[in-house]
């Protein structure tokens, strides 16, 4: 139990994926202008980081590992992870049209955000992780996401009614946010070593 | 060899598996109609007036939903484009209309002068005109939306235009200036 404790301080924290091992950064700052298009999106690649992880752990152990093909790790998970996607696509065009319009062409884009290819490989490479682990891995990974997102959302919607100085103006001011927030998420390191 | 043939039934199996997990989810989550369209056409005033060039709301709406622009609904006005910038997350613009937003206008039948020929009551997208063949017409005031298109086929012209005057209820608070505009005492003491 404190060993999934640890993966989950560790994934939001620690490792945020976004701002300590800088994986996907077209949607963080793509996806940032408003709060609620942010947590529409967070809650997408949360959704599609639990199933992403979940089936590439069940295509790693049950299909990969036993016939030694462990070479067509990258192919496979790229395969799973456009199918879920495309899966919540549809799920999300059915049950709310409006963050459908709204995430755009975000939505099919989670398939190339590196995040979700990142957990899968690097669950794949902790090979003593469990299905559990690993899939509370990729759930941790995509509230950590959501968190940095939604968090830099919200001051990016004060920073545009800011009286930002002219060079900085747009996606500079967003840039140099961005990288306070990460060393803000720096002091996080050391908290847990896994 | 071996290894080669194992690795491709592998990818083959798992891409048909996939395959068929999304056309099963295809099926099982079809969306009937454009559920945007519907949603703008709510937001949209229903005067069926035509000043966007669509023959309706909902012919506009669902141009709306396919990309045509937010701000061609004269009788919507601003509270209309802002709401429809709101729900579409676009940056809402200034109205598209040679005149700009108008006062809130009633239809008025000068009713000595009318000879019941039936022609503005078709021509109403509201059926607010009241009369039959050779009677007086007259419009139900509350059911007008001010849209103009009863003026135009008149034959002796007795229907005119009227704002509608502001009421206890409906009376409000005039815009403030835009930035950079002086009321009228500041510029006469500048000047």
């Amino acid at each position: 139990m404190s060993e999934l404790l640890l993966i989950v301080v560790s994934a939001i924290l620690v490792n945020n994926f976004v701002l300590v091992q800088f994986l996907g950064l077209c949607p963080f700052m793509g996806v940032s202008k408003k709060v609620e298009t942010a947590i529409g999106l967070s809650l997408a690649t949360t959704f599609v980081l639990t199933l992403a992880s979940i089936c590439s752990y069940l295509v790693q152990q049950y299909i990969l590992k036993p016939f030694d093909l462990e070479f067509l790790r990258t192919i496979s998970f790229i395969l799973v992870i456009a199918v879920v996607v495309q899966f919540t696509e549809m799920v999300v065009n059915k049950t709310s049209p409006m963050l459908y319009r709204v995430l755009g062409i975000f939505l099919p884009l989670i398939t190339t955000n590196c995040i979700v290819l990142g957990v899968a490989l690097l669950n794949a490479n902790r090979s003593q992780y469990t299905f559990i682990q690993a899939s509370v891995n990729g759930f941790a990974a995509g509230i950590g996401f959501s968190l940095v997102l939604v968090l830099f959302a919200a001051m990016r919607e004060r920073i545009a009614i800011a009286d930002v100085p002219k060079p900085f103006q747009g996606a500079a001011i967003g840039m140099l946010t961005a990288g306070l927030m990460s060393l803000a998420f720096m002091g996080f390191s050391g908290l847990i070593k896994l | 060899m071996n290894m080669v043939f194992i690795a491709v039934t592998a990818l083959v199996i798992l891409s048909l598996v996939f395959g068929a997990i999304l056309g099963f989810a295809a099926v099982r989550f079809r969306v009937e109609g454009n559920p945007i369209a519907e949603q703008i056409n709510a937001l949209l005033p229903q005067t069926q007036c035509g000043q966007c060039g669509y023959p309706g709301c909902k012919p506009y709406a669902e141009a709306i939903a396919a990309g045509d622009k937010i701000n061609k609904c004269p009788p919507g006005g601003e509270a209309t484009i802002q709401a429809l910038a709101e729900l579409l997350d676009v940056e809402p613009e200034p109205l598209d209309a040679v005149e700009g937003e108008k006062p809130q206008m009633v239809a008025f039948i000068r009713e000595a002068e009318c000879i019941g020929c039936t022609k503005c009551i078709q021509a109403c997208p509201v059926d607010a005109i009241l009369g039959a063949a050779k009677q007086m017409h007259t419009v139900i005031v509350s059911e007008c939306t001010g849209c103009d298109l009863c003026v135009e086929p008149c034959p002796v012209d007795c229907i005119e235009m009227i704002p509608v005057a502001s009421t206890l209820q409906t009376w409000k608070w005039e815009h403030p200036l835009p930035p950079g505009t002086l009321i009228a005492t500041d510029r006469e003491s500048l000047s």
